[in-house]
């Protein structure tokens, strides 16, 4: 188990209930965590349309967690 | 510079801080809160940034314009918070020597900018509906698919 830090954005923070938790977690990659909170709470967006940040840069899923690291998970962009 | 701010941006000071004695050219480009999106009546917006991520993400826009354009200055700024139809969203201005490059930069910037920075919007209906821009599933309302 590692320890990460998420912070949540938009639709993914209305559907969290928080902004940020710190969680232990089995995961290994990104994409398997995305996949746990999904399960666990119940986000409607599919992984595809989403993409993962670790401590302030964009990494492919397949990237592997380390213990302490800051997650976010981009729900689809809409500035302008 | 790309920014995202938390209080109201000031399109002159944005401009004059692009002046420059090679520049012949400045095309800026405002993105206003406007009053209906696909139909539905608008009445407000939230913007809310990845701001770490979103200025890194626009500080990489503005350098790839810089490579692409013959250009001089850039600037993006993008505003957060509760906005009001009406209200300014985001600002680019770009100055070349010459007003080509200085339009295809500034096209470049705020188309880049709406694809990749992570900002979110969330639209307030007259109906009382709510919805996050781009974020829709299956069986959510056909209107927050559209950008």
């Amino acid at each position: 188990m590692i320890t990460v830090h998420i912070q949540y954005f938009a639709i993914l923070r209305e559907q969290r209930g928080v902004a940020r938790e710190t969680l232990s977690t089995p995961a290994t990659t990104t994409a398997a965590l995305y996949d746990e909170l999904r399960t666990r709470h119940g986000f409607s967006l599919p992984r595809d349309r989403v993409r993962a940040a670790v401590d302030e840069s964009f990494v492919a899923w397949d990237t592997p967690l380390r213990d302490g690291q800051n997650v976010v998970f981009i729900p689809p962009v809409a500035g302008g | 510079m790309f920014r995202i701010s938390t209080e109201p941006l000031d399109p002159a000071a944005l401009q004059r801080s692009l002046a420059d004695a090679h520049a012949g050219a400045c095309v800026t480009f405002e993105g206003w809160v406007r009053d209906h999106n696909d139909g539905r009546p608008v009445l407000a917006l939230d913007y809310e940034a990845y701001a770490p991520l979103a200025e890194k993400e626009g500080a990489r826009i503005l350098a790839e314009a810089r490579e692409k354009f013959a250009i001089v200055g850039a600037v993006c700024i993008h505003r957060v918070g509760s906005l009001r139809i009406g209200d300014l969203a985001v600002w680019v201005g770009v100055s070349a020597a010459h007003r080509g490059a200085a339009f295809d930069a500034c096209r470049f910037v705020i188309d880049e900018t709406k694809a990749r920075v992570p900002v979110w919007k969330k639209e307030h209906y007259a109906d009382g509906d709510t919805a996050w821009i781009n974020c829709a599933t299956r069986g959510d309302h056909a209107a927050a698919v559209k950008s």
